[in-house]
Formats: C-alpha cells, sequence, structure tokens
C-alpha cells in the first residue's frame, strides 16, 4: 500500500508541511484534511517541502488544484520546495509551474511571503 | 518474427493496490531495459488509467477486477490495461485548461492528459462489457 506522511511545521508566520513518500490516489485524502484544516484555521501561508516528496500522479496534484483557489482568495498561497526532479517533471508536464511558486529550496520559498 | 514476452497481472479494483502495480510495471519496465524516466513514465500512465478506472469506470466500487498486461515487442512495450465497468468515450473528453480548472476548484481530467504525453501511443477499445485502454512505448 502506498505510503505517505506529513510533519507540520511553523517559521515565524509560515506553515511549512514537510511530505514524505507517494502521493497517489489512495494517498491525497491526508493531504487534503492537512490543506482543509490549515484553511479553518486560517493557515494560509503555506510552502510545501516536497524533499521527501517520491512519486506524484494527478491525483496528488488535484489536491493543490482545489484548494488553492480558497487560500489565494484569503490572502494566501502555497509555494512549493525541494522537488525532487522527476517529480517537478510531472509538475511541468501539467502547465503548474505558469500557476504555483515552485522553487528549489525552503529558504526561497518562505522569502516568497515577505 | 520478433519473441514476445508478456507478464499479466490481475487485480481488483482499489486504490489500495496502485502501489503493487506501479511495482510490476517498473519492474518489468527495467528488465526489458528502459531507462529511469521511461520506467517513471510507464509506471506513471498505468497508474493513471488505473485509477481512471478505478474512480470513473467503476466509481469506486472496490472488488471489481482490472486486468493489466505487459508485452515486450521488439524494442516496445505494450500495455493493456482491461476492466467491465462504464466505458470512456474518448470523443467526448475535451482537454482541461489549467486555468478555468483552478476557477472551478475541478480537480480530475489530468490523468488522460498525462497518458497521452507519457506514452508514445494510447487507444480505447470496446468489446461487448470489457473496455480496453492500450498503450504503447518505445525503449
Amino acid at each position: 500500500m502506498s505510503k505517505f506522511e506529513i510533519r507540520k511545521r511553523s517559521r515565524s508566520e509560515v506553515t511549512i508541511l514537510d511530505i514524505y513518500g507517494e502521493l497517489d490516489a489512495h494517498t491525497a485524502p491526508i493531504l487534503e484534511k492537512e490543506l482543509q484544516q490549515l484553511i479553518e484555521s486560517k493557515f494560509v501561508h503555506i510552502v510545501v517541502n516536497g524533499s521527501g516528496l517520491e512519486y506524484i500522479s494527478s491525483a496528488g496534484l488535484g489536491v493543490f488544484m482545489a484548494y488553492i483557489e480558497d487560500i489565494r482568495s484569503q490572502d494566501g498561497d502555497i509555494k512549493i520546495s525541494s522537488l525532487k526532479p522527476k517529480v517537478f517533471n510531472v509538475f511541468d508536464l501539467l502547465g503548474f509551474p505558469t500557476l504555483y511558486d515552485i522553487v528549489e529550496n525552503e529558504e526561497k520559498a518562505v522569502d516568497r511571503f515577505k | 518474427m520478433p519473441s514476445i514476452k508478456e507478464h499479466t497481472l490481475h487485480i481488483s479494483a482499489s486504490t489500495d493496490e496502485l502501489e503493487r502495480i506501479r511495482h510490476f510495471v517498473a519492474d518489468h519496465a527495467g528488465k526489458f531495459g528502459f531507462d529511469e524516466g521511461d520506467i517513471n513514465d510507464i509506471t506513471l500512465a498505468v497508474d493513471e488509467a488505473c485509477t481512471n478506472i478505478i474512480k470513473h469506470a467503476y466509481e469506486w466500487k472496490t472488488g471489481k477486477p482490472i486486468h493489466i498486461q505487459l508485452a515486450m515487442r521488439g524494442n516496445e512495450m505494450l500495455v493493456s490495461i482491461i476492466d467491465e465497468g462504464k466505458s470512456f468515450d474518448p470523443a467526448g473528453y475535451k482537454m482541461p485548461s489549467m486555468q478555468d480548472q483552478l476557477n472551478q476548484k475541478k480537480r480530475s481530467g489530468y490523468g488522460i492528459l498525462l497518458i497521452r504525453k507519457l506514452m508514445d501511443h494510447v487507444e480505447y477499445r470496446k468489446r461487448n462489457s470489457r473496455n480496453e485502454i492500450r498503450m504503447t512505448k518505445k525503449r
């Protein structure tokens, strides 16, 4: 069964989600629940650090798409950092870099909120 | 006449099985001599096709059959995935626009787009109650 884990931490006003494992149709609800909780709690400055993400399918990408407008309407954003090349390739194939801030490392992602 | 090697996996439709499907595909694509990028492409394409069957053909009803067959023919891998659910009409598929999807908070419709980008050739067949997606990728 696919394994996926989220660890949450804060850097000043920014919530960092460290994500690990495989994000597919089986595990996407885990990320979905986390984003819903952050939106409800008004924590809408979010960095997803994908350094531990080994795999993503369109079901995983769909979670980012489903919540980004809600988050941006509250003056927040999701920045995505530290993706492995094989994972970035999937984001790139669907044109994500034109609509999302996808940066090399967490520092840059946090800086984008300043 | 090139030799043909075939490998088959029968599973029941559940997202629990996606990891096993990916392992099956990656293992055989690697043994066939595909490089890492191609292995990732084929594995993702099969995941997307099976996810679509689970979601759309079987509408999340678990326990329904999915048959995956990999055939190595010459320098090409042929992937055949068969289900017995609602059939997909490729003529009715509209390529999603990212901005429209965002505005409408839609999250699906990208699997087919990815499959087309990842594989060399994709076709759909319907015979009686069985649907088949056939995809090929050259080494």
